[in-house]
C-alpha cells in the first residue's frame, strides 16, 4: 500500500491514496494539484470519506472544478480539473 | 463486506431496501440495541442511567459520520490544506450547545463542574494537538471513523486507552520530573495511605498541583447570582458566543473571504458581501453545519436527562446506583465511579485500558485518578464506556446504509502514526483534563475559560504536528521519487 501519482495520458493525472486516512488524501490531492498546470484532469482514488468533504472544500476554495464524482463499495474515484 | 456485495447492491437499489447488505447489517445493529435495552431493564429498570449513554453515543455516532465531524479536522485542515469548514461547524455546535447548557443550568440539571486553570491546560491541549494530526481523527473522530471499518482508527483508540491508564499510574523514574514543592504539598493533603500519593507522578501533579488551582465559571468569577443573568449573558454570551463570533470572522477573513469573492466576482466588496459571504461559509458543507446543530441539540440533551435521572434517583453519581444494584467490584474508595452526565470521551478509555491491565495483574487502583476518583468498573458497567461503544456502532449503522462502511487495514506508516500519535493524545488529555470535548467544547459552553485556553495549546499543537506531518511526507516523497512522484 503506497501512495500512487502518476501521468496517464495528456494533461491526465492518477493519485491513488487509497488505504490511508486523514490527513493524507486531502494533503497529497494538494501536492498533486501543485503540480499540474490549468485545465488538467485529476483522477482521484481514494477511500477515506471524511477526506472527501475537505477535498470539495478545498476545490471550491482554489476554484478548482470538482466535475464527477462516483463512490462503491467505499471506494470514491473523483475527477478534478485545475483552475 | 466485501466491495462484491456492495456492487451488488448498487446495481440493484430498486429491489427494496432491505435487499443491500449494508442496510441489513445496519438494521441488525439497531436490532441488538433495541433488545439489549430491553433485556436489560428487565434485568433492573435502574439500568436506563447506564443505557442513555449508549443511546445519546449512537445519535454522536450518527451525525459525527454524517458530517465527517472531527475537530482533529478542524485544526489541522486549516493549516494542512487551508479548509475552514470544521472549524465552522465546531463553532456552530460550541454556540448552540452553549445556549442549550445555560438552559439546562437554569432549569437546576446541569451536570458540569468547572476544570482547574493553570498551565497544564495548555501544555494538555499543545501534546494533544499534536496527536491528532497524525492519529486522523480526535478522540470522537477516532470512534465514528473505526465506525466505518477504519482499523487505524481502531488502534488509535486502543493506544488512548493504554496510554493514559499507563501514563497515569506510572511512578519511580517518572516521579523526579515533578517538582519536590508538588511533592510536599501533595503529602500535606493527608489523602488515604492506600493512594501513596507521594508515589506516582501523576498523584503528585494532581494533589500537589491541579488540587491547588482554581476552576471557576465566569458567573462565578464576577460573582453574579442571578441565575438567568449568569448562565445566559455571563456564561453563554461572554465566553461562548463572543468569542465563538470573534474566531468565525477571522476564519472568513483568513480562510473564506478571498475564494468566496472571486467566485461570486465581487472586487470592491460591501458590508453586506460579507454577510452573504460569512452566510457561504456556514452553509458551504451542509452536511457538517447539521452535524453542529445536531450534536449542540443533543449534547445539551444529554445533561438534561442524566440531570433529571440523578433528580429521579436521589443520586450525585452512578457508582450510588452501581452500589444499590450490588455491583461494587470496581468503584473508587468514595464509591464513584466516571459519570460527566455529559459528551466526554478519553476518561471511560482510560477506564478500559485500566482494567485490561489490570486483569493482567497490575494494581491500577493505588492513584487518585482510578482509586480516589474515576474507579475501574468492568466495561460491562462502565456507562460512558456505552457512550464510546455507541458513538461506534451510531456511526457503524449510518455508514452501512450509506455504503460507506469498508474495512480498511492501516498501511504500516498509518498504523504506527496510529499509535504514536494515540499514545500523545492519552497523555495530552490527561495532563489537560480531558480531550477536545471535555476539556474544551464541555467547558467553554458552560461558561468555563479554560476550555479556550485548552483550545489555544491545541491549535499550537495541530500547528507543530502539521509541520512536523509536512516534514515528513516531503521526506519519504524524496525517498520514493520514483513511485510516487510527488
Amino acid at each position: 500500500m503506497a501512495v500512487k501519482f502518476d501521468q496517464t495520458g495528456e494533461g491526465e493525472f492518477r493519485l491513488d491514496v487509497c488505504g490511508y486516512s486523514c490527513p493524507h488524501p486531502q494533503v497529497y490531492t494538494k501536492k498533486a494539484l501543485q503540480k499540474m498546470a490549468s485545465g488538467d484532469v485529476l483522477t482521484l482514488v481514494f477511500d477515506n470519506p471524511s477526506s472527501g468533504e475537505s477535498i470539495i472544500a478545498m476545490c471550491d476554495n482554489e476554484g478548482n472544478d470538482l466535475y464527477e464524482r462516483n463512490t462503491e463499495g467505499g471506494q470514491s474515484i473523483w475527477k478534478i480539473r485545475k483552475a | 463486506m466485501s466491495n462484491e456485495n456492495n456492487a451488488v447492491a448498487a446495481a440493484a437499489p430498486q429491489e427494496g431496501w432491505l435487499t443491500q447488505t449494508g442496510n441489513r447489517y445496519a438494521v441488525a445493529i439497531m436490532a441488538l440495541v433495541a433488545l439489549g435495552s430491553v433485556w436489560t431493564l428487565s434485568i433492573d429498570t435502574r439500568y436506563v442511567y447506564l443505557l442513555v449513554y449508549i443511546w445519546f453515543g449512537m445519535v454522536y455516532g450518527m451525525f459525527l459520520q454524517y458530517g465527517r465531524f472531527c475537530m482533529a479536522a478542524a485544526v489541522r485542515d486549516l493549516f494542512a490544506v487551508g479548509v475552514p469548514r470544521m472549524a465552522v461547524g465546531m463553532m456552530i455546535a460550541v454556540a448552540l450547545y452553549s445556549i442549550i447548557a445555560a438552559t439546562v443550568t437554569v432549569a437546576g440539571f446541569s451536570t458540569f463542574h468547572p476544570h482547574a486553570l493553570g498551565w497544564h491546560v495548555i501544555l494538555g491541549g499543545l501534546i494533544f494537538g499534536f496527536g491528532i494530526v497524525f492519529t486522523g481523527g480526535c478522540a470522537s473522530g477516532s470512534l465514528y471513523k473505526a465506525g466505518e471499518g477504519n482499523v487505524g482508527s481502531m488502534i488509535v483508540i486502543v493506544a488512548i486507552s493504554f496510554s493514559q491508564a499507563i501514563f497515569v499510574a506510572a511512578s519511580g523514574w517518572f516521579d523526579k520530573l515533578v517538582p519536590s514543592s508538588w511533592v510536599d504539598s501533595a503529602i500535606a493533603k493527608d489523602m488515604p495511605e492506600e493512594l501513596s500519593v507521594n508515589d506516582g507522578w501523576f498523584d503528585i501533579f494532581t494533589a500537589g498541583y491541579v488540587w491547588d488551582l482554581k476552576g471557576s465559571t465566569l458567573a462565578e468569577i464576577l460573582g453574579t447570582t442571578n441565575p438567568v443573568v449568569s448562565s445566559y449573558l455571563v456564561n453563554t454570551l461572554l465566553v461562548t458566543i463572543l468569542p465563538t463570533i470573534a474566531i468565525l470572522v477571522l476564519l472568513y477573513a483568513v480562510y473564506y473571504r478571498k475564494g468566496y469573492m472571486r467566485r461570486a466576482k465581487i472586487s470592491a466588496p460591501s458590508m453586506g458581501d460579507h454577510a452573504r459571504g460569512m452566510w457561504s461559509m456556514f452553509t458551504s458543507s451542509k452536511n457538517t453545519a447539521i452535524a453542529g446543530i445536531g450534536l449542540g441539540i443533543f449534547a445539551g440533551l444529554q445533561m438534561w436527562v442524566t440531570g433529571a435521572l440523578r433528580e429521579h434517583y436521589q443520586i450525585f453519581n452512578f457508582g450510588e446506583l452501581l452500589s444499590d444494584m450490588g455491583h461494587t467490584a470496581g468503584l473508587s474508595m468514595q464509591d464513584t465511579v466516571f459519570d460527566p452526565g455529559y459528551w466526554y470521551i478519553t476518561t471511560q478509555e482510560a477506564q478500559w485500558g485500566a482494567w485490561a491491565l489490570e486483569r493482567m495483574g497490575v494494581d491500577m487502583m493505588d492513584n487518585i485518578f482510578f482509586g480516589l476518583d474515576n474507579g475501574i468498573p468492568s466495561p460491562l458497567f462502565n456507562a460512558p464506556g456505552f457512550m464510546s461503544i455507541g458513538i461506534i456502532l451510531g456511526a457503524a449503522v449510518l455508514a452501512l446504509s450509506r455504503r460507506e462502511f469498508k474495512w480498511k487495514l492501516p498501511s504500516m506508516e498509518t498504523a504506527m502514526f496510529a499509535l504514536i500519535g494515540g499514545t500523545l493524545m492519552g497523555i495530552g488529555a490527561r495532563i489537560g483534563m480531558g480531550c477536545n470535548i471535555g476539556a474544551f467544547f464541555a467547558t467553554v459552553t458552560n461558561g468555563d475559560p479554560s476550555g479556550w485556553v485548552f483550545l489555544a495549546g491545541m491549535v499550537g499543537g495541530g500547528y507543530l504536528g502539521v509541520k512536523a506531518f509536512n516534514w515528513w511526507i516531503e521526506r519519504r516523497s524524496a525517498a520514493a521519487e520514483d513511485e510516487c512522484g510527488l
